[in-house]
């Protein structure tokens, strides 16, 4: 039998989740991003033209999702890697302290993407 | 697969993920400062046409998500998908390869 | 008198909840509640304890969802509303009501060669180890392990990769990888390497969220991540 959300429901197992659908998330979304890019190869005017698409209102509230996406999957990374390689045999208090501050860089970057898009 | 290769894929997908902490902080500060003015091709392209500096950062950017994605991948699709197997890591090299050609293709785009 | 209503698991793989009313008293454990039950209502009720202070490891349980020691876990501490829910440890199959198969969870401890390999003699002098050495530091902070299971049952990585090791044989392989009398530190770290060893853990802290002594299994995967790669680099893997 497997666990549900009652067992799964810590701060650090959320972290876990986020870090994970998020880079599933980006993974899917570069193939579009290279391509995308790639038409400015085409000239630029074609770059141009896609960009106007951006300007709609719902574009551009997706793509303050995928910064958002993409500096929660930063300062997510950022926390593992000093979970994985800095020695912490003792009671590791500064965890949660760096859970507070993951969440505060990505909501800091989201919104200053949101304040220059809007 | 032997465990000295699933070490070493371990260690290549956390190498490249502090490769990728780098270069993801300087392309949030600089999609922030971008699109103050809005975003447009002339913009864009007339800040990374024929500056070196620019491609170098973005090719090496494209290399460690092409090396970091794909293993991130794999273990999210053995784990909750089942896609174990030789000919499912194949298709994850293709992946990174894929994203590797792409990617850089791009990167030619806007520099050239 | 005030009841407590517990529903408790019976049968196999396949049971269901069957509920229980049980007096409530000060300073009850959950171990207590089970007990009570065999005792006075349901004499057929399989469970498994020993010590009853948290020394042998041998009466973890899913409570409430949550897998605890249910030896030194007060009701007061975890019932919802007068309610409890007693299951086996899951991630592991179950033999009858509360008992869990765990031969996997320590055949799996086997396999990350959790065992100490003497090197000396019982003519050799004692070893003098200084405690003050990383090395033993690092053994110290994760040996209190009572091999529960709780961490192994809390693990979704055990979940969904059914060939992991999980964190209490990991751990354990730690300890003896930083115990320099132990004579098979190469072969171990051979032994704990790859996805179904070290480097399938993902960091979730499940393991050290749950575990009754307050170890940290992440901390010492990360260590033996780090070994092994490292010997990995030096073709020593
Ligand atoms: S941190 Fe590692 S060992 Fe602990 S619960 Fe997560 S995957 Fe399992
Ligand atoms: S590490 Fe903790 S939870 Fe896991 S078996 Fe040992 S004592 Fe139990
Ligand atoms: S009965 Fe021994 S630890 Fe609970």
């Amino acid at each position: 039998m497997r666990n549900d959300l009652r067992s799964r429901n810590h701060r650090c197992f959320w972290a876990f989740l986020v870090h994970r659908v998020s880079g599933v998330a980006l993974s899917v979304f570069l193939p579009l991003h290279f391509w995308v890019l790639g038409q400015a190869l085409e000239g630029a005017g074609r770059l141009e033209s896609f960009l106007r698409w951006t300007d709609h209102p719902l574009v551009k509230l997706s793509e303050i999702g995928l910064v958002l996406l993409l500096a929660a999957h930063l300062s997510g990374g950022l926390r593992l890697l000093l979970l994985e390689f800095r020695p912490w045999p003792a009671a590791p208090r500064w965890q949660q302290g760096a859970l507070a501050l993951t969440a505060g860089v990505s909501a800091a970057f989201g919104l200053l993407f949101a304040l220059n898009v809007l | 697969m032997s465990a000295r290769r699933e070490a070493l894929l371990w260690l290549a997908q956390r190498a490249s993920a502090m490769l990728l902490a780098a270069c993801v902080l300087l392309h949030l500060a600089t999609m922030v400062y971008a699109v103050r003015s809005g975003l447009s091709a002339a913009a864009i392209l007339g800040r990374t046409g024929g500056n070196l500096a620019w491609a170098a950062a973005y090719a090496t950017f494209v290399l460690a998500v092409a090396v970091h994605a794909p293993l991130g991948l794999r273990s999210v699709c053995t784990e909750w998908f089942g896609w174990r197997g030789r000919a499912w890591d194949a298709a994850f090299l293709g992946f990174g390869l894929l994203l590797a050609l792409a990617g850089w293709r791009a990167v030619w785009g806007v520099f050239q | 008198m005030d009841l407590l209503r517990v529903k408790i698991w019976r049968g196999g793989e396949s049971g269901g909840f069957a509920t229980y009313d049980v007096p409530r008293q000060g300073d009850q454990t959950v171990l207590d509640v089970v007990t009570y039950i065999q005792r006075q209502l349901e004499p057929s009720l399989a469970y498994r304890f020993a010590c009853r202070v948290g020394m042998c490891g041998s009466c973890a349980m899913t409570v409430n969802g949550v897998a605890r020691w249910t030896c030194r876990t007060h009701v007061a501490k975890v019932e919802i509303d007068g309610g409890l829910e007693i299951a086996p440890l899951r991630n592991l199959p179950v033999i009858k009501d509360l008992v869990a198969d765990m031969r996997e969870f320590f055949g799996k401890w086997k396999k990350a060669r959790g065992h100490f390999v003497a090197t000396a003699t019982r003519r050799d002098e004692f070893a003098r180890i200084s405690p003050e050495t990383p090395q033993r530091k690092a053994a110290d902070a994760a040996i209190e392990c009572i091999g529960c299971g709780v961490c192994y049952a809390s693990c979704d990585t055990v979940s969904w990769n059914p060939e992991y090791l999980g964190p209490a044989a990991l751990n354990r392989a730690w300890t003896l990888f930083n115990d320099v009398r132990d004579g098979a530190r190469a072969e171990r770290l051979q032994d704990v390497a790859g996805d179904a060893g070290c480097q399938g853990c993902h960091t979730h802290l499940s393991c050290g969220e749950r575990c009754p002594k307050r170890l940290q299994p992440t901390a010492a995967i990360a260590g033996l991540k780090r070994a092994t790669a490292l010997a990995a680099m030096r073709g020593k893997l």
